[in-house]
């Protein structure tokens, strides 16, 4: 609970100072700004953070979420009280790929406990944690509505579906080659492997 | 508009809800309120404890309604009828939601400084069973320091939003909120660590429980060895009308008036409530009123020496280390 | 062969392009409301479709647009509910990802009905790469003058925008999803005033879904009249199911509304039956939430009637032998799946995406959880059914929203219907989980 996301000690002014959003972001951001009426800012929140958490590492860190704050002109607090509200936000740092293996009803009607298991013994580590290498965050999600080409995993934007061993083995082996930073904004998605 | 509330019939001006209604009747129909507060804007509705059940819409659609409604955030329709305290399925319904609202509590009563002035061991001790059927580990948070006037506890909250709502309403600058979400969910701070304006103080007054507290009351006394009188003092802040809470000739503790309902009548600020702390700050205007039911207007203050006495008398007989050598 | 008025061109090559689409006969229904018809005209058509709403209240569509406010000089926005959350619901996902300009026409085509400048579709935030597909249309739409300014000459302007969401099953509520268009926490607010009245920024709102959205198209180029004319009683027109589960095809389908429920999971054109030769257990017809009947009760009425693909026909007998249409997720199980493994994966759910808000969810859906959690370690009492039974009463309808309910009845529903497989496990103090073996042979090979 609280150990999770309690960062207020490790706010860091000069970190904060540094923090500026690319001049590309930056214009999706007043892009998405430009959506709502005149004083309706705040309403670009939830898109935003998601350009942030792509913009700056996978996560929302307490400087990340303060400088959302100050370009939205809203309160620190309210970016916090969102931000840990919604679970495709990440609070603490996480693996350059966070995988999220959906473990609802049809999923686990078709194995995602066996998956999930399969990924932990592969990657050697549990549920909630970063493989050594940095690589790897393994997650579990709740319905990510692929019922009917369950078991499946999310990685950023894409989605494989179908899983078996096998695919998870290549879907971990060509990320792995890649190497990137997977997030929900990639343009480069791939749905189905 | 006419609305019936457990037989008792009232007339109340449009937009009276449900519970304000209750209350001009009186405690007899009023529901137990634990989130809602009528200082407060859009506050109510999350407790759930002031459910009641709606038998007759209005007199245009007699159709009752069909769920136990929040009789907070309810409005009144012209012929409405109302049962509280007579519908057992309310009755039932509301220990539901005392067990909801208990089962992660700490009953940490003995050490809570709320304990005397707890609105949720009033509704346990009304409302309530007296057996948990919870058998699990109850939810334990990390605590954090939000400032040296008020204590956090919160593992005490029961989530009534009131202290968030008075930080937007009451003060200037909301540093805190509730985050994450559902059971999880937490009043915390965050990047400024404490809480700190002029009327921050007031969330201490409407928390319902003790998840905030005064710092500078921690501990020194249990509320009913105290004696509240209504005092003043001229303040360029607030009105300066307060509730001084003495024990003999010493301040311990300022708090903001409340009123029947145990709701701040003024909020006050934070000087009056912390820097002013002797007597002689004080006009005092006479006893406050308390509630005959509260365990504050026992004043055993008064008794205390004749009741230490006693205790040690028992815990002599009973072989006993005496608690006090000096009594 | 059903007819087909939604997903019908969804294997045509490049059907998500605009020219495609047009070619497809695409856009027809913007073109006949805003040339032909006035807004009220159109509000007709749907109110004389019997349209329901497709997210799973299934309110009528048509009464939903008329209790609109339009107050003069206050802007009125239509805002879609993209935000399919719903466990075994993946329908809107399909037709959006598939034919994303469906969608558009229906955003456009419905928004010339209620008067709405300006649209939102709130996509859950999972659905990224749907955002992306249906971004891309509306920019498509914008350069061809299907959006922007005096659409077709006809004088209408709009504009249509996607927003992500965060990851909240509950935003999926239209005042929760409200409030996190909002940009903040999905909280779901208290009722009344109702979105018609006060929804977005203050401002009256019609929320509707996906699927209700679209379904405005063919009803518009048709008319309502003979869109009413498909389906059953007050169950007119076609409808997506998504099944899933323990069958040969899983999927999206588009059924006329009324046909059987025996015919949907056995016939070859929909799920094609039982995996491996398995018998049917049960089926979760509408979604997680609504509740789950065993074999006898879900093909046949108690009443022994055949149970048809209906509204009122699935929540025939009440939620004694019955069930709910909901939002179309359509989950069936096989002989070997454990009923109380099923409901802990759905309590987990719910007590997952429990906002917090109100106290009998917060604190009630952990607490059913924890308790299944204790069958599936072996060391739940039989005492322990009474007190989840206790506890889901407790929570049923005295929520602020309806997440309370979608908690308790598939608690409800799964001791009703299948009591003995908890007192079994809570006798033996031992689970055993037989269709684990299944689903292994199927992930290796």
């Amino acid at each position: 609970m609280g150990s999770q996301i309690h960062g207020t000690q490790d706010f860091d002014k000069t970190k904060r100072a540094e923090i500026k959003f690319s001049d590309e972001a930056i214009q999706i951001v007043q892009k998405i700004i430009s959506r709502y009426p005149e004083g309706k800012q705040k309403s670009a929140l939830l898109p935003v953070l998601h350009v942030a958490q792509a913009e700056f590492g996978g996560w929302l860190s307490p400087e990340t979420m303060d400088y959302v704050a100050s370009v939205l002109k809203i309160k620190p607090i309210e970016v916090f009280e969102v931000a840990s509200f919604y679970t495709m936000f990440n609070l603490k740092p996480v693996g350059k790929c966070v995988l999220e293996v959906c473990q609802t009803s049809s999923c686990w009607l078709n194995g995602a406990e066996d998956i999930v298991n399969y990924i932990e013994k592969k990657l050697d580590i549990r549920v909630g944690e970063t493989s050594k290498d940095g690589m790897f965050t393994l997650k579990v999600a709740e319905c990510l509505g692929s019922c009917g080409s369950a078991p499946m995993l999310q990685c950023g934007a894409s989605y494989h579906e179908n899983l078996t061993y096998e695919k998870v083995d290549a879907i971990l082996e060509n990320y792995k080659t890649e190497g990137k930073l997977r997030s929900y904004t990639d343009l480069d998605y791939k749905n189905t492997l | 508009m006419k609305v019936t509330i457990d037989g008792i019939e009232i007339d109340v001006p449009k937009g009276t809800t449900i519970l304000q209604a209750a209350r001009m009747i009186g405690p007899e129909v009023a529901p137990p309120a634990m989130c809602y507060y009528s200082k407060l804007k859009t506050s109510g509705g999350y407790c759930r404890t002031c459910i009641v059940k709606v038998t007759q819409g209005s007199s245009a659609n007699p159709n009752p309604m069909p769920k136990p409604v929040a009789s907070c955030r309810t409005e009144v329709m012209d012929g409405m009828v109302v049962e509280n305290f007579i519908n057992p399925d309310v009755l039932e319904a509301r220990k539901g939601v005392v067990e909801f609202l208990l089962i992660n509590h700490p009953l940490d009563c003995p050490v809570c400084d709320q304990a005397g002035e707890c609105k949720l061991q009033d509704l346990g001790y009304e409302n309530g069973s007296s057996k948990t059927r919870y058998e699990f580990k109850r939810r334990e948070y990390e605590m954090i320091d939000i400032g040296d006037k008020i204590k956090l506890h919160m593992n005490r909250c029961i989530l009534c939003y009131r202290c968030v709502k008075t930080a937007d309403q009451i003060t200037n600058n909301r540093v805190h909120g509730v985050i994450s979400r559902g059971d999880a969910a937490e009043i915390s701070t965050y990047i400024e660590n404490f809480i700190d304006n002029d009327f921050s103080g007031n969330v201490i007054d409407v928390c319902p429980v003790g998840a905030l507290t005064d710092k500078t009351f921690r501990f020194k006394q249990r509320v009913w060895f105290t004696k509240p009188v209504d005092a003043n003092r001229s303040c360029d802040k607030c009105s300066g009308k307060t509730r001084v809470w003495l024990k003999g000739e010493e301040v311990v503790r300022v708090t903001a008036r409340k009123d029947q309902w145990d709701e701040v009548e003024e909020f006050i600020c934070n000087s009056c409530r912390y820097d002013h702390k002797k007597k002689s700050d004080w006009v005092i205007e006479g006893p406050s009123p308390i509630n005959r039911n509260s365990v504050i207007s026992q004043n055993h203050y008064q008794h205390l020496n004749e009741l230490k006495v006693q205790i040690m008398k028992q815990q002599k007989a009973l072989g006993f280390m005496p608690i006090d050598k000096k009594p | 062969m059903g007819r087909k008025l939604l997903i019908h061109n969804d294997k045509v090559p490049n059907i998500h392009t605009l020219d495609v689409y047009r070619a497809h006969g695409g856009y027809a229904s913007v073109e006949k409301a805003l040339k032909t018809m006035t807004p009220d005209q159109v509000t007709d058509e749907v109110k004389k479709s019997g349209l329901r709403g497709r997210g799973g209240a299934g309110f009528p569509t048509g009464m939903k647009w008329s209790f609109l406010a339009k107050p003069e000089g206050v802007p009125r926005y239509l805002v879609c509910n993209a935000d399919e959350s719903e466990p075994g619901t993946f329908k809107d996902r399909y037709l959006m990802e598939k034919i994303p300009h469906a969608l558009i026409e229906g955003m456009i085509t419905s928004s010339y009905a209620l008067g709405a400048k300006t649209s939102y579709i709130y996509i859950r935030g999972e659905y990224f790469y749907v955002a992306r597909i249906l971004e891309a249309a509306i920019a498509e739409a914008y350069a061809a003058g299907w959006l922007g300014q005096n659409i077709l000459g006809a004088g209408f302007s709009h504009d249509c925008y996607v927003q992500v969401g965060g990851g909240a099953y509950i935003c999926g509520e239209e005042t929760a999803l409200l409030e996190s268009l909002e940009g903040k926490r999905g909280n779901p607010r208290i009722k009344p005033p109702f979105p018609a009245v006060a929804g977005l920024w203050g401002c009256p709102t019609v929320v509707n879904n996906v699927e209700t959205i679209a379904a405005v198209c063919p009803i518009v180029n048709m008319g309502g009249e003979e869109y009413a004319k498909i389906g059953v009683g007050k169950s007119t027109g076609t409808k997506l199911i998504s099944a899933s589960g323990h069958i040969n095809k899983p999927g999206v389908y588009e059924i006329e509304l009324g046909i059987t429920v025996e015919d949907f999971i056995y016939n070859d054109e929909y799920c094609g039956g039982i995996r491996n030769g398995k018998k049917l257990k049960a089926v979760v017809a509408g979604g997680s939430s609504v509740p789950i009947l065993p074999t006898d009760l879900i093909l046949k009425t108690a009443k022994g009637e055949p149970r048809l693909m209906t509204y009122e026909s699935l929540s025939d007998g009440g939620f004694q032998t019955g069930t709910m249409l909901g939002s179309g997720g359509f989950i069936v199980m096989d002989e070997d799946t454990s009923i109380v493994k099923n409901l802990f994966t759905f309590s987990r759910f719910y007590h997952h995406e429990s906002c917090g808000q109100c106290s009998p969810c917060r604190e009630g859906t952990g607490w059913i959880e924890k308790i299944l959690k204790k069958f599936l370690n072996g060391t739940a009492n039989e005492s322990d059914v009474d007190l989840l039974w206790d506890i889901q009463s407790k929570i049923e309808g005295k929520t602020i929203c309806p997440l309370g309910e979608a908690a308790a009845w598939p608690v409800a529903a799964a001791i009703r219907h299948f009591k003995d497989e908890f007192i079994e496990i809570a006798r033996k103090k031992k689970f055993v989980d037989i269709s684990h073996y299944n689903r292994l042979n199927k992930l290796v090979s």
